[in-house]
């Protein structure tokens, strides 16, 4: 996956297994691997038991690596806490203090305090200028070593080796990929509501590090990520007709997607990032259109007086969920990518917007609006299963974190939007913290 | 019981005068933040803006996810048929927009159809297509700010204003 331009040293960013080694070998040696006595939390229950963790700082390889050694160990804590599967203890209740990372830990003081994994590590500054980071995962219980790995990449890289350790710690003990290596795009909003300026602006999932990628001049909503490069597709306001736009978000080159005869709006790219998806709107009607990025040509896929809107792929292509009002209120359709038949597949109560198919393929994300509520919610491809998981005034727009098993929306009860995230399981909902007002989440795939 | 009853009903009279309110003012934001208030002479002057905005009325109204013109509407529009072709050096654009109670992308097409009505009903009273353009704010641009339906009533709207040509 070419991401490389955003991190421009990507390409120094190598990870290998620290399984070998002096420390490694000795406790291979020490505690055999048995069968069925490795530590694993189950997630895809409804009760999940946070995991208790201990995370102490990760060691400095010279004294001038303490701080950022500290603050990488604050994110990968930040990251695994609010992901409501593991409970990170309290530094204060440890008894050993790490100063050797590679030599193996005193597994009893760390079962006092009911930790059941232990995360050791180190960040170094090697001569050439790079950091190397280092960490070992501990199965506290069974006294060995699940995981150990080192990266090397250059010092402004240090949240992401954060958020690479914390995705495979997550991936280690939870047997899914992560989501942490990620990032969100979004539009920042500003002033009155009669007045509201909106910018796009992309950050890290956790909230940090937010750009903007405009300057607020015209209207801009609904940004979605190319799955495979540094672009982003969204609607925005010019002088002429709003329209349909890529932006390169590195370069900031910006163009028009397509010379449609009329509004486009609500963009979605094909998974394999070569097509556009969106709707155009034709008199009183809106109907799907799709564009091949690389040949221009535009192909029509749906054709009725109604409102076709809020197109998403499947995430092998072939399928298309999308929101239409034909049969007298917006329902989520599923139809084959090259257009035709549609299954209407939401029949719950109200109607069912914005529907987002899970890159996991295994749900449909959606707005659903009944009685004055509005609420995110999931259903399956064949439309069984349909769960709420919040609802309220006004909840819209979900987007799935890449692993599909976290929704990220914005929430407005009046006074303005804000983002949050909750579980597809419906629970851990968390504010997701942003500088202004914030609304139309959209999240990319993982970065490496 | 009873006692109950008419304090509630109290309450419920206040809440109604209070809405009341906050239309007169959402009502007196409008001119100024419109953008429908500014150049084009004063109200008595005929073929001006504001004799358009004041005298004709610039814009009509929906029911709820509606984008049926209702009496009141086809009444307003009648008046603009019977300006537009009285002053036809007028261009203008035709803005639809949707409440808030409804999701970005359904609304900018909502207020494309609302925009829609009024083209296609001021063309039916002989209103040339080449003088006008249509637009959909969706729910992007309200009009009235509060959360409640005293202000979603206004913000579902579409508004003709006026551009080039003018006196």
């Amino acid at each position: 996956m070419a991401r490389s331009s955003e991190f421009p040293h990507d390409s120094l960013l190598t990870r290998r297994g620290v399984m070998a080694g002096a420390g490694a070998g000795a406790l291979l040696a020490l505690t055999p691997r048995q069968a069925g006595a490795v530590l694993r939390l189950e997630i895809t229950s409804g009760n999940v038991q946070p995991m208790p963790i201990a995370l102490p700082d990760f060691v400095g390889g010279t004294p001038g690596d303490t701080e950022v050694s500290r603050n990488v160990t604050g994110i990968i804590s930040n990251n695994l806490q609010r992901s409501g599967l593991f409970a990170p203890i309290n530094p204060a209740a440890f008894t050993e203090k790490i100063v050797n990372s590679d030599a193996v830990p005193r597994f009893a003081d760390w079962r006092v305090i009911n930790a059941q994994a232990l995360v050791t590590g180190r960040i170094t500054k090697q001569g050439d200028g790079r950091l190397k980071a280092e960490f070992r995962l501990w199965d506290v219980f069974a006294g060995q070593q699940l995981d150990g790995k080192q990266y090397f990449t250059t010092p402004d890289n240090w949240r992401r080796i954060a958020h690479i350790i914390s995705d495979a710690i997550y991936e280690r003990l939870t047997g899914e990929k992560g989501y942490f290596d990620s990032r969100v795009v979004f539009v920042d909003e500003t002033g009155p509501k009669d007045r509201r300026v909106k910018r796009l602006a992309i950050m890290d999932q956790d909230g940090a590090g937010v750009r903007y990628l405009t300057r607020g001049d015209d209207l801009v909503l609904t940004p979605r990520f190319n799955p495979t490069t540094q672009e982003i597709t969204y609607m925005s306001y010019g002088q002429a007709d709003p329209r349909v736009y890529l932006l390169n978000i590195e370069t900031g080159q910006r163009e028009i997607v397509g010379n449609f005869p009329g509004m486009t709006f609500a963009p979605r790219f094909s998974p394999d990032g070569q097509r556009v998806i969106m709707s155009l709107q034709q008199g009183p009607n809106s109907n799907l259109f799709v564009m091949d990025l690389r040949s221009k040509q535009t192909t029509r896929l749906t054709d009725t007086p109604a409102i076709d809107t809020a197109p998403s792929y499947s995430p092998d292509g072939r399928q298309i969920c999308f929101e239409s009002d034909r049969g007298g209120s917006p329902q989520i359709y599923v139809m084959p990518a090259t257009g035709g038949a549609a299954q209407r597949i939401s029949f719950g109560e109200g109607s069912h917007s914005t529907p987002v198919w899970s890159p996991r393929g295994d749900y449909i994300a959606f707005t659903g609006q009944a009685r004055g509520q509005f609420s995110i919610g999931i259903l399956k491809p064949d439309g069984q299963g349909e769960r709420l998981l919040t609802s309220g005034f006004h909840n819209e727009g979900p987007t799935f974190a890449p692993n599909g098993r976290v929704l990220m929306f914005f929430r407005d009860p009046g006074q303005g939007p804000s983002l949050y995230t909750i579980d597809i399981t419906g629970r851990n909902e968390q504010r997701v913290q942003t500088p202004a007002l914030a609304s139309d989440p959209a999240w990319s795939p993982l970065l490496s | 019981m009873i006692e109950i009853g008419k304090f509630v009903r109290g309450l419920r009279l206040a809440a109604v005068l209070a809405a009341g309110l906050a239309i007169s003012a959402c009502a007196n934001q409008n001119t100024a933040g419109d953008g429908s208030g500014g150049a084009g002479g004063s109200a008595s002057t005929p073929g001006s803006q504001q004799d358009f905005v004041v005298n004709v009325g610039d814009r009509v109204f929906f029911e709820t996810d509606q984008t049926e013109l209702n009496a009141t509407g086809r009444e307003t529009l009648e008046k603009q048929a019977q300006w537009l072709t009285r002053y036809s050096q007028y261009s203008f654009t035709i803005e639809g927009h949707a409440d808030e109670r409804g999701t970005r992308e359904y609304n900018i097409a909502l207020g494309a159809r609302r925009a829609q009505s009024v083209r296609d009903y001021l063309v039916s009273r002989g209103i040339n297509a080449g003088r006008m353009r249509t637009i959909s704010y969706g729910k992007e641009r309200p009009v009235a700010v509060c959360n409640d339906i005293s202000c979603w009533s206004q913000n579902r709207r579409a508004v003709t204003v006026l551009s080039g040509g003018g006196a």
